[in-house]
């Protein structure tokens, strides 16, 4: 990109300290981090020089704890306290998950999300998660020598308001400072287009382990626009695996199998769907319990004929999404497959005959979303050379949003496929007299039945001065943020309180919950969180330090004397406070004093960088 | 505020106040205000300029949001003329296009109910053609005429034809399953 950037805060203009950034791929089977190292992205490897972990997470009976690859033997010795797949849980209740009945856990029925009973208490699907990030977290500590100074997770594009939360939620108790949450097939687009080079409209299709994402991006030098997202956030390869693991327990005639050789049986189902990846037939050949045992052989016509309508289904969100982006299937450029399960050869010849060309699979599939995720979080994170402008990502909301209204109806505030960040508002009023207090029900999805579309939070307003039936006039804003994120403000216009909300995720976490979880996880690791806090401080006092110093270097011609000497003196109390073994609190004030201090002169620069920005000019020019 | 808020949606992508714009510069000028206010640009900065960025990118995009899509960059003409388009009567529409209407509306009432995609996709083929006809009308009443009341009356009716589109999108959508 030409653009001109004046040297913006964070983008170093002397020789400056590489800030250490992840790109995480939280998968459903398996999970990454990845790194840019000398400019070039990674994905980092265990001692055994593995680089996918499996996303799994064992409770032992003993309190220990495995995830990872020390989990898998646990998988058929202890399948209740063994967990795989923890994603399809992610901001879901007991009633949405599919296949409930052949998981081998023992579920808790609470209201909103669901949870498991473990030999080590109840865990939600938040804290689960968070073992799995946690290791990943380590396993890049130790490997980059310092603790990150930030990371980029990757969730599906198609996961709702609840799924996003939730992944944040568990990327905090697993001590990680999200940059962003990125989506899947928009990170495999980074790592994709900017290895290539490429420009021009191209689809993104990812099958993960049990998540379907189609995006369509446009690419024009350096920005990547998303046109339109859609997908099934419960299809996956678990899902070809679930067919063939029906298909065994029919041909052998079994009765209901035990936990255990529930587990032997889905384990070799995924087996000999990956080797009927590579060979026209595999066999699928298993001892179960005393005297049962299973025999069987599986040519690639019948998988394939057997999983034909999970492949269809994929061809829906596809048409969905081309005619949300007004294109047909002669506009895309390309075709980027993504996720482990487009390897599997029929779900190519598909998506082949769909487009009319042979999709892109000159990249890995498992790794090219922590690829890209990583290149991201190097930019967020400041670590851009000078005069690297860097890429724009712009991203869209996978689903609508909406309120209750009366009749159990979504009224869309926010529709789909809007560029993030975005914000809506809508106007209601009291229907009674004196009435002080309104109620809200949020909702995510394309239904015109609220009951068809996912409940995300119940809110309350409250403190709206009495009134005549009608006279009030509250306006709700809803506010979706760069990660997807929804947060819900309102106000009475004419007289301008601003009403109190009390919000109640439906799917969600409540503050409290995550603050007991964290403190608890910091425990169980030997961390001390007030330490922890301290140093997050410290950092982030010296990062503002370091931005001011660079732009003050540049632009300190767009402030007087006084105002110069008033940030001098912020920066200069700021620096003390950094160096005397200081308590959080007395730190985090120096920071807010000179960000205070800074606001004006942040305005002016921002000003002039826009105004720059519409003339074309570059920075030579100025 | 780093997005002046006095300005208008044109004048904030240094476009001029008329219908036919050049969409490829309004595409460029959205991405290079982008590239300075999104988010992305100041996630390592303190909370009050990461808050002034925001408001200065969702206003970008609300203005983008607008000016890209022919119905709402005409409603937002007409506002700045002080015009509301929700305000003219359905009486004073030509009995004509409202005949047009009906006959659209039962085409896709009937496509809908035979589950009958080929049908769809062709009124959906017919219906862009219909808008592509109002939307120049509506160019040349707002640049050449400069009839803001002619305009407001075609901008009524592009609007029944996006409620058209939408629900011949709804029954496609309905039939992908």
């Amino acid at each position: 990109m030409t653009l001109l950037q004046i040297a913006e805060p964070g983008m170093s203009a002397a020789p400056h300290q590489h800030r250490l950034a992840a790109g995480i791929d939280l998968g459903t089977t398996n999970s990454l981090v990845a790194t840019v190292k000398n400019g070039i992205a990674v994905c980092l490897s265990d001692e055994e020089g593995r680089a996918l972990m499996p996303s799994i997470v064992h409770y032992r009976g003993d309190g220990g704890l495995d995830a990872g690859h020390a989990a898998l033997g646990a998988r058929v010795a202890d399948p209740r306290n063994t967990i795989v797949s923890v994603k399809r849980f992610m901001g879901r209740g007991f009633a949405d998950v599919a296949h409930i009945e052949t998981m081998p856990y023992v579920f808790e029925e609470t209201p909103g999300m669901l949870r498991l009973r473990t030999v080590q208490g109840s865990k939600s699907p938040v804290e689960i998660s968070a073992e799995i990030l946690r290791a990943l977290r380590l396993r890049a500590e130790a490997s980059l020598g310092g603790e990150l100074a930030g990371a980029v997770i990757t969730v599906p594009a198609y996961f709702d308001d609840a799924q996003r939360q939730a992944t944040r939620d568990a990327a905090r108790l697993a001590g990680l400072h999200v940059l962003r949450l990125l989506n899947e097939p928009t990170a495999a687009a980074v790592a994709y287009g900017l290895d290539n080079a490429v420009e021009g409209v191209y689809a993104v299709y990812d099958l993960g382990g049990g998540t379907f994402d189609l995006s369509i991006l446009k690419l024009t030098r350096g920005v990547f626009e998303v046109l339109a997202t859609n997908g099934d956030a419960a299809l996956g390869g678990d899902d070809f695996d679930h067919r063939l693991y029906c298909w065994a327990l029919d041909q052998a005639r079994i009765a209901p199998p035990s936990a255990e050789d529930t587990r032997r049986l889905q384990m070799k189902a995924r087996e000999v769907k990956e080797l009927l990846s590579m060979s026209e037939e595999a066999p699928f050949r298993l001892r179960l319990g005393p005297g049962v045992s299973v025999d069987l052989t599986v040519s690639r016509a019948a998988f394939s004929e057997m999983t034909k309508p999970l492949v269809q289904k994929t061809l829906v969100p596809i048409r969905r999404a081309l005619r949300d982006a007004g294109l047909s299937v002669r506009d895309i450029k390309g075709v980027v497959m993504v996720g482990g399960a487009t390897r599997m050869p029929h779900i190519q010849r598909a998506v082949a005959a769909f487009f009319g060309q042979e999709p892109l699979t000159n990249l890995d599939p498992d790794k090219v979303v922590a690829l890209g995720a990583a290149m991201q979080a190097n930019v967020l994170a400041g670590n851009r050379k000078p005069g690297d402008g860097g890429w724009l990502l712009l991203d869209v909301i996978p689903l609508s949003l909406g309120l209750e209204t009366m009749g159990g109806l979504s009224e869309k505030i926010v529709p789909r496929n809007a560029t993030l960040p975005v914000a809506r508002a809508q106007e209601f009023t009291t229907y009674k007299d004196g009435q002080t207090a309104m109620a809200f029900h949020v909702v995510q999805g394309e239904r015109e039945l609220v009951a068809d579309c996912r409940s995300l939070a119940r809110f309350e307003l409250r403190g709206i001065p009495p009134m005549a039936a009608g006279a009030a006039r509250i306006r709700v804003t809803f506010q979706v943020d760069a990660d997807g994120l929804l947060s819900v403000s309102a106000r009475e216009t004419g007289t301008g309180v601003e009403a109190s909300i009390l919000v109640n995720p439906s799917y969600g976490l409540a503050d409290s919950e995550i603050a007991d979880m964290l403190r608890a996880g910091f425990e169980r690791a030997g961390e001390d969180l007030a330490a922890r806090n301290l140093r997050e401080q410290q950092v982030e006092a010296g990062r503002l330090l370091e931005a001011v110093a660079q732009a003050l270097a540049v632009d300190g011609g767009l402030l007087d004397a006084p105002e110069r000497a008033a940030i001098d003196a912020a920066m200069a109390r700021l620096r003390g406070l950094i160096d005397s073994p200081g308590d959080a609190p007395a730190l985090a004030g120096g920071i807010a004093a000179l960000a205070r201090a800074t606001e004006e002169f942040a305005a002016r620069r921002m000003d002039r960088s826009i105004r720059a920005a519409l003339a074309g000019q570059k920075i030579g020019e100025l | 505020m780093s997005v002046n808020f006095s300005l208008d949606y044109f004048a904030l992508f240094g476009l001029p106040r008329r219908f036919d714009i050049d969409e490829a510069e309004l595409d460029r000028a959205w991405h290079a205000l982008q590239a300075e206010v999104h988010p992305d640009r100041h996630v390592h900065l303190p909370g009050s300029e990461r808050h002034r960025a925001m408001r200065g990118a969702l206003r970008v995009n609300e203005a983008y949001a607008t000016l890209k899509k022919p119905l709402s960059r005409a409603r937002y003409l007409l506002d700045l003329a002080g015009v509301d388009a929700d305000e003219i009567d359905n009486v004073a529409m030509a009995s004509g296009f409202l005949i047009e209407q009906m006959e659209w509306r039962e085409a896709v009432e009937e496509a809908r109910a035979f589950g009958d995609v080929d049908a769809l996709e062709q009124l959906a083929l017919r219906l862009r053609m219909r808008v592509d006809e109002v939307t120049t009308l509506l160019a040349e009443q707002f640049d050449s005429r400069e009839n803001r009341e002619a305009a407001a009356d075609t901008v009524r009716r592009l609007m029944f034809l996006d409620r058209l589109r939408c629900d011949i999108d709804d029954g496609l959508a309905a039939l992908d399953d």
